[in-house]
């Protein structure tokens, strides 16, 4: 019952996209045995939409990659609606698939002290791992590890630069 | 390898006039013979680029030494380019002398106050024993106070051929203390991370000792992972430092000597911002193992962790210690914003040193333990400010560049050096606590930082035998 009142939440969330994946959860029960790499065959299954790209990382319902980077503002750890709905996505597979498991990187940009830095990318990957886990995820399929400025993704030295490195990385392992 | 050096210092805004030679002429021909020596040094990754001096430094000239050149090194040179760099000197340049004596028997007081030198200081170097390979030379030098015109201070000192840059050093440390009454640092050394090819699939990271002048650069550890946060032990002898070696944070305790490593700290979570205690027994760190950043204190020899901040919502970071010992200065956002708090160990009182300003990190109190040095915003740009934290006066800032962070101060409390960006590279900046010096050390390898100065060291011994 608890599950379910958070899949209504997670999907009210979403929005009407999700609904599709709310609806897989409840029919494919016996997919969780199944390696997660290998897409069920469109011709075996009643809903032939596979859940994974050739990589294993999750597709939305209409077979786009999911986001798996998510921004924040400076000296933030805040996730934007838009992100929730995307982890809300996330959040419905990696229940589905409970043997799957992510490791969740916070990043900063240059500016401020290194192990601010260090401790603020912790706070960023925190952020989507509690949003995971109160959507049902279970903790022990989601770790966070902290990088702070270490590894931009964007060499530059400018606020474009900053922008795209201040993030958390979804990285499904 | 010299880039824009010059023997004598050229502060922006001293007078020429004050000079003994005009500028033109002499400092063009200065300049050459700077890097005409420089070509004969070994290549080393840092180099010195002197941007400011002291309006009025004082004047000195450190003449070539007679006798041979221990492995290959100008001493005086060496010497001299010390004390430039303090900023509070400025030398001359050989070719400007009108003799070079190098027994106090050639002085003649004359010369040099025509040259406006206060003081002048001279040497030679013998062959005091051994064959050409295990040779040891003896070195004789006299500091002279030319307007007084007499002896200031004077040595002897007993080295082999490899120890010559740490004779030049001593020799520079000990005219920094007759004149100034200050203890000089120049025999202490730099720890920093060199990162090559920075931004590509490439880059590495070196661990990497240097003298503070950037010569004789040893690496210590080299990893393709990200190394930060450098700290010395008080002694000396041991460096710690964060490496993400593992994947993950890890803290480690490397002897210099040996080149041994330890992982002290490999805790789930952040294993961060590692600081030696006063007595080295003890090592500050930031641990997240209990769910979110907080200050631990190891015993090194027990492995025991003392927790010292509990703040669930907050960050606590970037401990480091008081001189005396019985405080924690660190970084905290409880407030809301990054400030800067001390808690007394014995008593846990807690207290806000910083309130200017909406950023204030990595807090590291000089040997007064009176003076604050910090990472401060302004206007979305980094400085390195400080503040006295028995008064409200407001921050003082010592660097006008946007992100300047990492600051480490000199032992004697006269220097401090950071990490900053020049030209598309990292370097690290040196500033005089009075921000009337200024110099960067940039590399032609790659990008330097996270600093960390040495304390004072004992350094090989060099006391001649009966000096």
């Amino acid at each position: 019952m608890l599950r379910l009142m958070r899949v209504v939440l997670a999907a009210a969330a979403g929005g009407a996209l999700l609904l599709g994946c709310a609806q897989q959860e409840v029919v494919e029960p016996t997919v969780i045995e199944q390696p997660p790499v290998v897409a069920p065959t469109p011709i075996a299954e009643p809903e032939p939409t596979p859940r994974v790209d050739s990589e294993g990382n999750p597709l939305d319902p209409a077979g786009r990659p999911l986001g798996r980077t998510f921004y924040f503002e400076l000296d933030q750890a805040r996730l934007s609606e838009r992100d929730l709905r995307v982890l809300a996505m996330h959040a419905d597979y990696l229940r589905d698939f409970s043997n799957r498991q992510v490791t969740i990187e916070g990043h900063c940009d240059e500016r401020g002290t290194r192990e601010y830095n260090l401790a603020l990318g912790e706070r960023r990957a925190q952020a989507v791992q509690r949003y995971l886990t109160s959507a049902g995820v279970r903790p022990s399929q989601v770790e966070t590890v902290s990088y702070g400025e270490e590894r931009p993704q964007d060499a530059g030295h400018d606020e474009r630069a900053w922008a795209r490195n201040r993030r958390a990385e979804l990285i499904y392992r | 390898m010299l880039r824009n050096a010059t023997c004598d210092i050229t502060p922006r805004r001293r007078r020429v006039s004050t000079d003994a030679k005009p500028a033109g002429k002499g400092r063009s021909a200065r300049l050459v013979a700077c890097l005409a020596l420089a070509a004969a040094a070994p290549v080393d990754a840092l180099e010195i680029e002197i941007t400011e001096g002291w309006d009025s430094p004082t004047k000195i000239a450190v003449v070539p030494f007679g006798g041979p050149a221990p492995g290959g090194v100008d001493i005086a040179a060496v010497a001299s380019a010390d004390l430039a760099r303090s900023g509070q000197f400025a030398a001359l340049g050989s070719e400007n002398m009108l003799s070079l004596p190098t027994v106090a028997d050639e002085v003649y007081f004359r010369d040099w106050r025509q040259l406006g030198r206060d003081y002048l200081v001279i040497g030679r170097v013998s062959v005091a024993s051994g064959t050409a390979a295990d040779r040891v030379f003896a070195l004789d030098y006299t500091l002279f106070d030319v307007r007084a015109g007499r002896e200031a201070a004077s040595g002897r000192l007993s080295f082999a051929a490899a120890l010559a840059r740490d004779a030049a050093h001593r020799i520079a440390d000990d005219v920094y203390q007759a004149v100034t009454g200050v203890r000089g640092a120049f025999s202490t050394k730099i720890l920093y991370v060199l990162v090559r090819d920075p931004a590509s699939a490439r880059t590495s990271y070196h661990l990497t000792v240097a003298d503070a002048d950037g010569h004789r650069e040893r690496e210590l550890f080299r990893s393709t992972e990200p190394i930060l946060s450098t700290a010395w032990a008080p002694e000396g002898g041991r460096v710690a430092y964060v490496s993400f070696e593992t994947g993950r944070s890890v803290i480690v305790v490397q002897d210099l000597t040996t080149g041994q490593r330890q992982r002290v700290a490999e805790y789930k979570g952040i294993n961060g911002a590692p600081v030696f205690s006063p007595d080295g027994a003890k090592l500050a760190m930031s641990l997240s193992r209990d769910g979110n950043s907080e200050i631990y204190i190891q015993d090194l020899a027990s492995g025991d962790l003392r927790r010292v901040t509990r703040q669930p919502n907050a960050i606590d970071t970037e401990p480091s210690w008081s001189p005396d010992g019985e405080s924690l200065i660190f970084t905290s956002d409880r407030g809301g914003r990054p400030q800067i708090y001390r808690k007394d160990l014995k008593t846990a009182f807690v207290e806000r040193l910083t309130f200017q300003g909406e950023y204030n990190a990595r807090g590291r109190l000089l040997p007064d333990g009176r003076r604050l040095l910090y990472v401060h915003r302004r206007e979305r740009r980094y400085h390195i400010a400080w503040q006295d934290i028995e008064t409200d006066a407001p921050p003082i800032l010592l660097t006008e560049t946007a992100l300047d962070e990492s600051p480490s101060i000199a032992p004697n409390g006269m220097m401090m050096i950071y990490a900053t960006r020049k030209g598309g590279l990292g370097v690290l900046g040196a500033v005089s606590i009075d921000g009337r010096a200024r110099l960067t050390l940039p590399s032609r390898r790659g990008d330097v930082r996270e600093p960390a100065w040495s304390p004072f060291l004992a350094g090989p011994n060099l006391q001649a035998p009966g000096a």
